[in-house]
């Protein structure tokens, strides 16, 4: 790559710098400088990715990463300028955050909350990052938004479905551009009730940990609404591979739909293993048997390969959406990087240009700023369609997308298509809904750090 | 000197030094240069190192004097991490009665695991080890923290919630971890020319925690109950047939490394106060053998070495992305860069594991003593006329990895 | 008794890939004496053999089709796999169909060749080496070899279905008079046993009926005694770790189907097959088998709403509960022999 921070120039201009620097001891203490963490010192400000690059999510992660780098190069006004041109904020110029060239600097979350926050910790102590970005599941984003809270850093959270991001855990330096499970029950419901009527039988297959048990109970909740009954809910462990020994139980148990409340491997091993038995083939009750998979993503799809055929799932964003925005992130990231992007990677992507957009508008770094600045903040041309930012949690409202695996794909991108685009309206919740911690949950203060 | 001969006394010198200089030693390079990305002195990483330091030490004295491989010491890890985050949560953020409190229960822990698990050697003991420790990870992971009996908070890990009693905790001290007032995020930054070193409390508590429990572990490794200990490895029968009851010295010895590895995880979450379950899980547990083995089992140094590569590896190179390289290279012609950056790209960032692997296989086939081999193998280039009087006590202390 | 009969259906299945990578495992334990930590890998191995297949046999022309757009409106590159041109498309479908079972006859002698090579270049030299060392370059074997089909395949697992013909389940329940479609049954998982079932009679009865094999077990039970009576045992064992290897890539190939293959599928099986081995006892080959069994059936009851209701979690811990309680109860598992790796 010929387009690179360190020129000769720059050598020159740094070493000089240096030499000047050592002929100056100072003597800083950390508060010194500018009232919050990591305030940006000369003409850069450095962004931190902490995505998962090794484990059974790398790939998830690998796109996030491609997408934040197509931001930082259309923040810095490289490339075709992405959705600048359609974003309805045009505060941004296309000339760095603040006038300063944007710089990144990558981590590996290896999908663990230690070595996430020890990655997250690595780059506000080391690097200078002044907002964390990415991620894969929702215990890494509860405890890296928990650090960045503490450390005085803004966090914008990757991929992470659960209720809790934005519920019992939720934090004034935390923002997600993700959906929940609650509004995937929300947005699943109607149109389970149109495709399979409202007198149907589930049972659900839920992974046993904190994400698994909050998205189990939004769908319970608005499927029981809808009049259907919940026959039976059973935990799989986390390490399971095998889902046979879960699947023959409902066979005989008079269930005539399957939830699975499984996410990446554990998705696509329990689904595969759910069609090995001839689910699908099924007439109970005198109904068709029915799969649900309440939460997809382009890379389980992907695995699960031709099992996921009619199967019924919702999704935060799709590359198939028509929207302005949309088409012109799917043009900048496939001429890119030659395929269409993955919602992981729209969801990074929008996060790392409204954040700078953020910092615009505020006028400052400073988080308490980016803060006030994206709370409440409406906007369009990110690729969701209309979308707020919901000041009391920190939860972003937007349509939600109902897909279904397509019958007939005409490439490797197009297994998955939209059923239906669930109004916001639809999905929207009171903040101190009891599912999002209640009254007792509370964002706390914003924190600027040193 | 404190009981210690002069050579051992000299390398608890050293380690001092390696401790306390660490900001220092471990941030040679300007932050403006592109090497920069090579400097581990920033206070997560430095407390990592003496961290897992000690977790190492203190598998080594089980390991590497009783020759019993512990497949499952991440239990006690983990152990240690949720009794100091539920001392926070309890009785307010000074890290005192936490640590205190993750060496007493891991302690009971691991003497109620050793006192089954020891009742078989060998291979059977790591198995029984490992099946205590991948039960403690799954429960913890699921069961434990179901919205009844939450114990362990589960995926996302323990930490302090605002409503949480902390019926100590005052106004004036700080929200985060502290001893006495003192916060352990506290960092005092220096900056000389192009370095800026930075000096942590929290850093500053566990090296000073380190270097205490550096000097225990050469006494314990100098005293007759360690002398014991290797004899059970050497020959176990003959030590029963001597009418020496091994078990309660092995168990000794579990329990102690179990507190090591309490005293460790207690530290984790008094640096940071959040607490995981995947700290119990076998990987956890496989790392500090690998630990072990690679800096040299059953030597008193070995263990802290091998803990700081691969911390290191796991920090510093994963962090490596294609644009740095590109960085790194750019000076090349654009062909060239290219080509190199292809050639390194696998080994970094992503492919820090691949790495990783290498090193493992490279080190074990060559210096079959790990690090510390390589380090007398350096030193005796060095001083190759006096290699026959110090060769024998080398060979004494280096001593046969344990099986 | 449907439910029952159903678990322990489930049990044969998952003890099958337990027995098989158990069985290769404790080859190299008792004829090497070799702790290997890349077992696992073997068997991953074995089943990006299937993916390699696959991809091969799908290897395409690439033309352009006006009429359709790809996701960016240029024309849609339309991919025809070679096999499709040279055998017609349906013959040439029914190839790519069957890559799976295709790719036991590929895995062999691929798994024999790694064998042979991880035998004679590295494990070799760690015979007398202690078996902590023998753990620390297995296992960071494992990781490269791990990394390297990272590096190739991606980490997200990769579909590889079984053949049309074999899809779908079996009323197994009709044929003992239950009522039609109550007990199904996956074909996959009924050839998987069968031919798990074959492998494991056919390495006891190499070993058991072959003078080959009569050596290698008097190899194992004295090394240096055969070695003295001028028997060239390395080359043997040598061919023991092959053949060992190659029953790991079986089990890996053929479980393809059954789960999609990722690259870190091995690790997920690398400590369960040791606890499943040692329960089993050490050096034992039938010891491993039954213990694989064993752990397989207990696994799948202890997965049943009746077991995690009676005690929460159960099926979170079970391979570890039964490992302790066994290995309390028999010092050395099921049924090892005494002296090995006990000190």
């Amino acid at each position: 790559m010929s387009k690179s921070n360190l020129t000769r120039r720059g050598l020159l201009k740094t070493s000089a710098i240096a030499g000047g620097g050592l002929m100056l001891p100072t003597y800083l203490r950390a508060a010194a400088h500018a009232g919050f963490t990591n305030a940006p010192q000369g003409d850069t400000v450095t962004l931190g990715f902490n995505v998962p690059q090794t484990g059974p999510y790398a790939d998830e992660g690998s796109d996030e990463l491609l997408a934040q780098q197509l931001a930082v190069e259309h923040l810095n006004g490289e490339g075709d300028g992405g959705c600048l041109n359609t974003f309805t904020s045009k505060a941004l110029k296309g000339n760095g955050i603040l006038g300063k060239k944007v710089t990144f600097v990558t981590g590996d979350t290896q999908t663990k909350s230690d070595a996430a926050r020890a990655s997250a910790k690595s780059m506000i102590e080391k690097d200078g990052a002044i907002m964390i970005n990415g991620g894969s599941s929702s215990g890494v984003a509860v405890a890296v938004q928990g650090l960045c809270q503490e450390a005085g850093v803004i966090f914008m959270a990757g991929l992470t479905h659960a209720n809790d991001t934005t519920g019992k855990d939720k934090k004034a330096n935390g923002f997600r551009h993700f959906f929940n499970a609650y509004m995937s029950g929300a947005a699943l419901a109607p149109v389970l009730a149109n495709e399979m009527g409202t007198d149907r039988r589930a049972y659900h297959l839920t992974a046993d940990y904190n994400w698994g048990w909050t998205q189990e109970e939004s769908i319970v909740a608005s499927t029981e609404a809808l009049g259907w009954e919940t026959v039976n809910t059973v935990k799989t462990p986390l390490a399971s591979t095998d889902f046979s020994s879960y699947i023959t139980p409902v066979l005989n148990s008079g269930a005539d739909v399957l939830v699975l409340n499984h996410y990446g491997g554990n998705m696509v091993n329990s689904l595969s293993n759910a069609i090995q038995f001839d689910l699908l083939n099924k007439q109970v009750n005198g109904k068709d048997f029915k799969i649900v998979v309440p939460l997809y993503s382009e890379l389980m799809a992907a695995g699960a390969g031709e099992n996921i055929k009619g199967v019924l799932g919702s999704m935060n964003y799709n590359w198939q959406l028509e929207n302005e925005g949309s088409k012109q992130f799917v043009k900048s990231f496939g001429e890119k990087y030659g395929k269409p992007p993955s919602n992981s990677a729209q969801t990074c992507y929008a996060q790392v240009l409204l954040y700078a957009d953020a910092c615009e508008r505020a006028g400052t770094f400073n988080p308490c700023g980016v803060v006030e600045a994206l709370e409440g903040f409406e906007f369009d041309g990110l690729g969701n369609g209309k979308t707020l930012y919901r000041a009391e949690d920190h939860q972003c409202f937007k349509d939600v997308l109902v897909v279904r695996g397509a019958q007939n794909p005409t490439s490797a991108y197009d297994t998955l298509e939209i059923v239906e685009i669930t109004p916001v309206e639809q999905v929207t919740y009171a903040p101190n809904h009891p599912m999002f911690g209640g009254d007792e949950a509370t964002l706390g203060e914003c924190n600027p750090g040193a | 000197m404190l009981g210690l001969t002069k050579k051992d006394f000299n390398l608890l010198l050293i380690v001092v030094a390696l401790a306390l200089l660490a900001p220092f030693i471990l941030n040679p390079f300007p932050s403006s240069s592109g090497m920069a990305q090579f400097n581990a002195g920033y206070p997560d990483l430095m407390q990592k190192f003496v961290i897992f330091g000690i977790f190492a030490i203190g598998f080594n004295i089980l390991f590497g004097l009783t020759g019993y491989l512990s497949f499952g010491h991440a239990a006690f890890l983990g152990v240690g991490s949720y009794s100091c985050v539920w001392m926070f949560k309890l009785l307010g953020y000074n890290v005192l009665p936490g640590i205190l409190l993750s060496v007493l229960t891991s302690g009971i822990f691991a003497y109620l695991i050793g006192i089954v698990s020891l009742r078989r050697s060998g291979i059977y003991f790591s198995i029984l080890t490992l099946a205590f420790a991948q039960m403690s990870f799954a429960l913890a992971y699921s069961v434990l923290s179901n919205p009844k009996f939450n114990l362990t908070n589960g995926e996302t890990g323990l930490q302090v919630y605002a409503d949480d009693p902390q019926i100590f905790h005052s106004a004036s001290a700080p929200d985060l971890p502290h001893l006495f007032g003192l916060s352990m995020r506290a960092t005092e930054k220096l900056q000389i020319g192009g370095w800026e070193f930075q000096f942590n409390a929290g850093y500053y508590l566990c090296a000073i925690i380190m270097i205490v429990m550096f000097y225990l572990s050469i006494r314990i490794f100098r005293s007759p109950f360690g002398m014991m200990l290797r004899a059970i490895k050497s020959n176990n029968t003959r030590m029963n047939y001597t009418g020496l009851n091994a078990r309660p010295y092995t168990l000794a010895a579990f329990v102690i490394s179990g507190m090591y590895a309490g005293l460790a995880g207690g530290l984790l979450s008094a640096m940071d106060p959040l607490a995981g379950a995947e700290r119990m899980q076998w990987t956890a547990s496989g790392e500090v053998v690998l630990m072990t083995i690679l800096g040299g089992a059953g030597t008193l140094i070995g263990p802290v070495l091998g803990s700081g590569l691969i911390k290191y590896f796991e920090n510093i190179f994963s962090k490596i992305n294609s644009t740095v390289l590109h960085n790194w290279f750019s000076f090349l012609p654009d062909g060239l860069e290219d080509l190199m950056v292809t050639l390194i790209y696998p080994f970094v960032g992503k492919g820090w594991h691949l790495t990783l692997g290498v090193m493992f296989m490279l080190i074990v086939i060559f210096l079959p003593g790990g690090l510390v081999e390589g380090g007398q193998r350096i030193k005796r280039l060095f001083t190759r006329k006096k290699a026959s009087d110090t060769a024998e006590d080398e060979t004494a202390k280096s001593t046969t990895p344990a099986e | 008794m449907d439910a029952i009969i159903l678990q322990t259906l489930n049990g044969l299945d998952k003890g099958s890939a337990y027995a098989l990578i158990a069985l290769g495992l404790t080859l190299i334990f008792g004829t090497l004496g070799v702790v290997n930590f890349a077992h696992g890998a073997l068997f991953m191995i074995g089943a990006f053999c299937a993916v390699f297949l696959q991809r091969i046999l799908s290897l395409s022309t690439i033309t352009i089709d006006e009429t359709q757009k790809d996701f960016l409106g240029n024309p849609l590159k339309v991919e025809t796999p070679y096999v499709h041109n040279w055998f017609g498309p349906e013959t040439g479908s029914l190839i790519i169909d069957w890559s799976v079972p295709l790719a036991i006859f590929f895995a062999i002698p691929v798994m024999i060749a790694v064998g042979f090579i991880m035998e004679r270049g590295l494990i070799k030299h760690f015979y007398k080496r202690p078996h902590a060392d023998q753990i620390l370059v297995t296992f960071g074997l494992a990781i490269v070899l791990q990394e390297i089909i990272k590096y190739f395949y991606g980490a997200n697992p990769i579909p590889t279905p079984a053949p049309d013909a074999l899809k779908g389940a079996a009323d197994f329940g009709a044929l003992f008079g239950f009522d039609p479609n109550v007990i199904i049954y996956p074909y996959w998982r009924l050839i998987y046993f069968c031919f798990a079932a074959l492998i494991i009679g056919a390495v006891f009865a190499f070993l058991q009926f072959t003078t080959f094999g009569m050596v290698v077990r008097a190899g194992m039970a004295d090394r240096e005694t055969v070695g003295l009576l001028g028997i060239d045992i390395d080359k043997r064992f040598t061919i023991m770790f092959g053949i060992a290897a190659a029953v790991a890539g079986l089990a890996g190939v053929m479980y393809t189907p059954i789960n999609p293959p990722n690259y870190h599928m091995g690790m997920d099986f690398l400590v369960l097959s040791f606890v499943v081995v040692v329960v089993g006892g050490m050096g034992s080959l039938p010891g491993a088998v039954a213990a694989g069994f064993l752990l397989g059936i207990l696994e799948s009851f202890a997965s049943t709403t009746w077991a995690t209701t009676t005690i929460p979690g159960i099926n979170q811990i079970i391979i570890y509960l039964v490992a302790i309680i066994i290995l309390l109860t028999r010092p050395r598992g099921l049924m090892g022999k005494k002296g090995v790796m006990e000190d």
